[in-house]
Order: C-alpha cells, then sequence, then structure tokens
C-alpha cells in the first residue's frame, strides 16, 4: 500500500473525529518535516534500527524501550522512569530533546516552529499500532506552549544562594561529577539545567523524587542553582 | 597615612569587633564544638569550616576512629556490602580544616560554655552542634539490657553489632529460628528492621532455606508496609511470620540466658535473637539538659534547642516535627544548621530553611523501594510539604533503577558528609 492511499484510510477512519485530527497537524506536510530525521531514523514496512531506533508504532511505547537498540544512559533512566511517548512528550522532545534528556545521543536541536512538530506528530501517528485510536489514548494533543519564558532563561542567578541551595542536591549528586546510579549533574549549560528543572516542575519528566524537588524551586532558585552549578569545577 | 603591621592588624581587630559583636571575640576566631560524627555532626562540621574558609574554629568529637554507616548496614547482613564497605574515616573532614578530636564528651557546662571530655579537659564553645544518634530507653524489653547485646545483639548503632549479628546469622542451625523484637515509634530509621527482616530472610534463603524468621511489632503497621509484604509474599514465601501489635506482638519479653522470646505469653525458643529496644536521644543531649522526656526539641528554623539558642540538636535525637529519623534527614537538617550558624558567627547571608528527606530500602536482589518527602520550616515544627512512595507492583527494571539509585545515593552522602 502506497503512503498516500494509506493515509486516505486513515483520513476515512478519523473524518468522525476530524476536530482532534485537526489538533494533530497535516500528515502530507509532517512528511516534508520527517526528511530532517531520516538519515538516522527509519519509519514504515520493513524499517529498521540505523544510527536512532525506528519509529513504528512509537505511541504509547515506553521510552528507550527498544531492547535491540543501545540508548544513552539518560534516556533509559527517562523511560525506567515511566516516560512514555504520546503526543505531548514527544512534542517537548521534539522541539528541545535536551529538555527530557540532557544526555540523549540525539544530536538535533530541536524543531522551533510548533506547526512543524504538530505536523510531524501527526506523519509519526500513521505508523502507529493502532492510529485511529490516538486521539482517544491522548486527549492532551493539543500544542502545548513549554516554550520557556526568555525572562527565566535571562535570569541571573545568585551564585552564593546557588551553593546553599546545592547542598540539598550533593546529597545525592556527587560534587565531584561522578554518576553511577545517579546523573552527574556538575558543568551543564546553564540553559541547560534550568531547562531540565523546568521539564521536571512541569513533570515532562518522569523520576518522582526530582519532580518533588523542582517542584518547590522558584524561578530565582532554579536560576542560582544553574549559576552555581555551571561555575563549579569538577 | 602610612601603618605599620601592628597598627594594621590592630585597627582590623576593632573594626571587626565592631561590626560583628557580639560573638567575635577580643582574642580569636569565633568556636564552634560538633558532638558526634554521623550523618548530621560531620556534615554541619564540614559545612561550617568550608563555608567560611577557616573563619571559625570548627572541632568534632567522635569517640570512634572508623565510622560504620548504619543506613546500608542491612545490605553487609545480607550479603551485598563487605563490613569495609560502610566503613569510613575522619581523614576527609580533617583535612578540610575540622579539628577531629577521639574522644568522648561527657558534660555540657551551659553557663561556661564548655564541653568536657573524658580523656580529661573541656572545650570552650560559642555554638554547640549535638548530633549524639541514639542511645536505647532502659527496661524497654523485658530481660533485655546492654549487659545482654552479645547473646541478643541491636544492631541498630552499626558496626561491631553488626558484625556479631552476622556471625550468629551465620552459624545458625539448618531449619533454626531467626527473631527479632521490633521497636515502638519514633525511632531510628523507620523502614529498617523490615529492610533488615528482607535481608536476613534473603541470607536464609541462599544458605538455610528452611529457616524461619519471626518479628515481635509493638506497632500495628510500619513503614512501607504494603510494599515489604508484597516483597515477603514474592521472594520469600512463607518464611516470614510478622506478629503485629493487634496479636501481641507488643507483648514481649526475652530470656538471653535460655535464647527464649515469650509474644503475647507463648514462649518459643530462638537461634538468634535481634533485640531492636525503644530509643531516646544520645546520652550527652540529656547531660547538657536540653532534652523534654525522650528527644531534644529543636526551633525548625535552624535546629537550635528550645532550652538554648547556643546548643543545636541534629538528627535522630532531635524532636523537631514531621521528618523521619534518618540519615538523610540529619544531613539535610545540618546544612541548615550549618547557613544559620555561620550567619550568626560570621554574618554570612542566612538563606531559609529547606529540608528534604528519602529512603531507600533493598527487599531483595536489584528490588529497592523508596519514600521521600520535603518540609519547610514553620513556627510550631518542621512540617511536610510534598511526598511520594513507590508503588506495589513496579516494574523489575524501575526496582533494579531505584536500587541503583541508592548506592549513588551512598556514594554522595557519604562524600557530602566526610568530604
Amino acid at each position: 500500500m502506497s503512503f498516500s492511499r494509506f493515509l486516505l484510510t486513515v483520513a476515512l477512519a478519523v473524518s468522525c473525529t476530524a476536530a482532534l485530527a485537526d489538533n494533530f497537524g497535516d500528515p502530507v506536510a509532517g512528511e516534508k518535516v520527517f526528511r530532517k530525521c531520516k538519515s538516522c531514523h527509519q519509519l514504515g514496512e520493513g524499517a529498521k534500527h540505523r544510527i536512532g531506533p525506528h519509529l513504528n508504532g512509537i505511541f504509547g511505547r515506553q521510552v528507550a524501550s527498544h531492547e535491540d537498540f543501545r540508548y544513552s544512559r539518560a534516556l533509559v533512566r527517562a523511560g525506567t522512569g515511566g516516560l512514555e511517548w504520546h503526543a505531548d512528550t514527544l512534542d517537548t522532545f521534539l522541539e528541545k530533546p535536551r529538555a527530557i534528556a540532557s544526555g540523549t545521543r540525539m544530536s538535533f536541536a530541536g524543531l522551533k516552529k510548533t506547526e512543524d512538530r504538530l505536523n510531524l506528530i501527526a506523519y509519526l501517528r500513521i505508523f502507529s499500532d493502532d492510529p485511529a485510536n490516538i486521539p482517544e489514548a491522548d486527549p492532551t494533543a493539543t500544542a502545548t506552549d513549554h516554550n520557556l519564558d526568555p525572562a527565566i532563561l535571562a535570569l541571573k542567578g545568585d551564585p552564593e544562594y546557588g551553593e546553599y541551595l546545592s547542598s540539598e542536591c550533593t546529597t545525592c549528586h556527587q560534587a565531584d561529577g561522578g554518576d553511577d546510579g545517579i546523573p552527574s549533574i556538575v558543568l551543564w549549560p546553564e540553559e541547560d539545567f534550568v531547562l531540565a528543572m523546568y521539564a521536571y516542575k512541569n513533570k515532562k519528566r518522569a523520576h518522582p523524587v526530582m519532580q518533588m524537588m523542582a517542584g518547590r524551586l522558584n524561578a530565582e532558585e532554579i536560576a542560582a542553582l544553574a549559576a552555581y552549578f555551571a561555575a563549579l569545577e569538577q | 597615612m602610612t601603618l605599620n603591621r601592628r597598627q594594621f592588624i590592630g585597627t582590623t581587630a576593632t573594626m571587626a569587633a565592631v561590626l560583628s559583636a557580639p560573638m567575635v571575640r577580643a582574642q580569636g576566631k569565633p568556636r564552634v564544638v560538633v558532638v558526634g560524627g554521623g550523618a548530621g555532626g560531620a556534615t554541619a562540621a564540614r559545612y561550617i569550616a568550608k563555608g567560611s574558609k577557616g573563619a571559625v574554629d570548627v572541632t568534632l568529637i567522635e569517640p570512634t576512629r572508623k565510622y560504620y554507616t548504619c543506613f546500608f548496614s542491612n545490605l553487609y547482613l545480607g550479603g551485598f556490602k563487605e563490613i569495609e564497605d560502610i566503613g569510613h574515616t575522619y581523614g576527609g573532614l580533617a583535612a578540610g580544616g575540622v579539628n577531629v578530636v577521639h574522644d568522648w564528651a561527657v558534660g555540657v557546662d551551659r553557663d561556661a560554655k564548655t564541653v568536657s571530655l573524658a580523656g580529661g579537659g573541656s572545650l570552650p564553645y560559642d555554638k554547640l552542634i549535638l548530633s549524639p544518634g541514639i542511645d536505647f530507653v532502659e527496661g524497654a524489653v523485658e530481660g533485655w539490657g546492654l549487659s545482654a547485646q552479645n547473646a541478643m545483639p541491636h544492631a541498630y548503632k552499626a558496626g561491631s553489632q553488626s558484625e556479631l549479628l552476622k556471625a550468629q546469622l551465620m552459624a545458625m542451625p539448618a531449619g533454626g529460628t531467626f527473631a527479632m523484637v521490633a521497636p515502638p515509634n519514633p525511632y531510628r530509621c523507620p523502614p529498617g528492621p523490615y529492610e533488615r527482616v528482607s535481608m536476613v530472610a534473603h541470607f536464609l534463603k541462599q544458605n538455610n532455606p528452611t529457616a524461619k524468621i519471626i518479628v515481635a511489632d509493638p506497632k500495628p503497621k510500619f513503614s512501607k508496609m504494603a510494599l515489604f509484604q508484597e516483597g515477603w509474599a514474592n521472594h520469600y514465601e512463607g518464611m516470614i511470620d510478622w506478629i503485629g501489635d493487634d496479636f501481641g506482638g507488643g507483648n514481649v519479653s526475652v530470656d538471653p540466658n535460655e535464647m527464649t522470646v515469650s509474644i503475647d505469653g507463648e514462649v518459643t525458643k530462638v537461634d538468634v535473637c535481634n533485640v531492636i529496644p525503644a530509643m531516646k536521644a544520645g546520652r550527652i543531649a540529656e547531660l547538657a539538659g536540653v532534652t523534654d522526656g525522650n528527644w531534644a526539641p529543636v526551633n525548625a528554623s535552624d535546629m537550635s534547642t528550645k532550652a538554648d539558642a547556643d546548643v543545636y540538636v541534629l538528627g535522630d535525637a532531635s524532636s523537631q516535627g514531621d521528618m523521619p529519623k534518618s540519615g538523610f534527614s540529619a544531613n539535610s537538617q545540618a546544612k541548615v544548621c550549618a547557613n544559620a550558624v555561620r550567619g550568626a558567627l560570621t554574618g554570612s547571608k542566612v538563606f531559609p530553611a529547606k529540608f528534604s528527606n528519602t529512603c531507600w530500602s533493598l527487599i531483595a536482589p536489584d528490588d529497592g523501594v523508596k519514600v521521600g518527602a520535603t518540609y519547610e520550616a514553620t513556627p510550631e515544627k518542621i512540617a511536610k510539604v510534598d511526598g511520594f512512595i513507590s508503588q506495589t507492583g513496579e516494574s523489575s527494571d524501575l526496582r533494579k533503577a531505584t536500587y541503583e539509585e541508592s548506592e549513588g545515593w551512598y556514594t554522595g552522602i557519604t562524600t557530602d558528609m566526610l568530604g
């Protein structure tokens, strides 16, 4: 079956939920966006793992769960922590992969345009196990604007406050950058740090301890921590 | 104007005295004495020395030259760690500028502001931090006393007691009985007795599979109960008999000579008996006169005692509100305390108190669970803000990751405490 005929079938199948399908964007436009992914990821009949894993059936799948693909530790941690690929998590990841997994090997800057992401997600959805059911399974499939307010990213933190707050982190995360069982958090670029903390705060990352710890930090405190850790010598 | 060195020093000293009066003494640096080198005391000493960069004299009084962490001592019983894996020296603290004195603190004169030592002499302080851990309430378990701790070890202060209990476990006859007398609330490490039951069960399953475990518990329920009971059913079916308060678990006496345990009138001959009695603050807190009943009440904002603003109590010995008595809690409280003490002595910025705790427990190989919470200081107490707990029925991958996380935490916290 050619892609366009397949698409037609899908379109008919979901016509009764046209409003939801609209929120997914346009899969034909999404196929064009997918060209950016093609050098690493295969999709469709006979797709195999390449530099990245194949993307068939990605909806509802636990992150980093193909047993025959070697993922980064960061992505495995995210998956073990309970993160699954749905429209909302894909949207966050596609916009800025590092927000979901700071150590991902997917060296892709991200899709800045909401429209591109929605179109791509709509295209990916066609290759899922049961695409017609996805709108029901993923009611949050609307575009969520998780772009951090530039004012937040521009906040300059107080490193002295950051040092005090960091003492709560170093109970688990080793200050010398060791990462057995618990990831290292030293020497991160400040922006990565802030993105990660907000992803926990907004529960886009799955770890319950970090959701709790980040959940009670305000913007000033996150900026202070970012400033402190970025400057910390290993 | 030119100043010679003597005049310059004189001027600086005067200015310092004016700026930070009344804490800075004319003749030298402010002095902090810390009693107890565990998760609370070691962390406080290290953070004050590190943060003040030599501006504060920090002395740690700790009788033992090697510190064995209570956390992970159950993993030693289960065979997952060697005893040396949980042993640490104080060299890192000394290198970090802490004056480490290996002696017993035997008295506190709060009027003269001195701590007397068993080896003779006394140490003056401006601020005193007590982190003495726990002692046992005398007569808490009928028939048991410290003179019986070799026949029936508590193993609730890690080290020689842990080694003794392990040796007794290994020497158990085939099909023998291991008994535990669990403590009433509040006590050090709420999931500790139940992680220990799990580790003992793991050891017996490998080495003595027909052996039995009896737990007499004065409580009707316990920390992570659903998780432990699920794990016991999955990994050690039929091996563990937990007798809670509803079934007479609180009505217990022991006979260390006969090696018998009486639970609600029924006497059982046992091969190993681990008695974990009711607990109270380490004795020095009582000697300092800062306890009320078994524990030392403290102010949540800085861990200073209700009895004396210049005496602080950290960790298990304190009565502070909602935080469990754990190494993680003591470490967290120590950082808040260190920040406040440093501020009071040197004028450094004092930031608002934030506390947190996470307790990991191992049920079986690669089957780790955890519980944790964040806390804030209120005028009345340390109050819980938010929390989480592992769920029953979690995937084996997640449980394995949780165990690996606990190993990472162990390295993290011991480095954070001891340098």
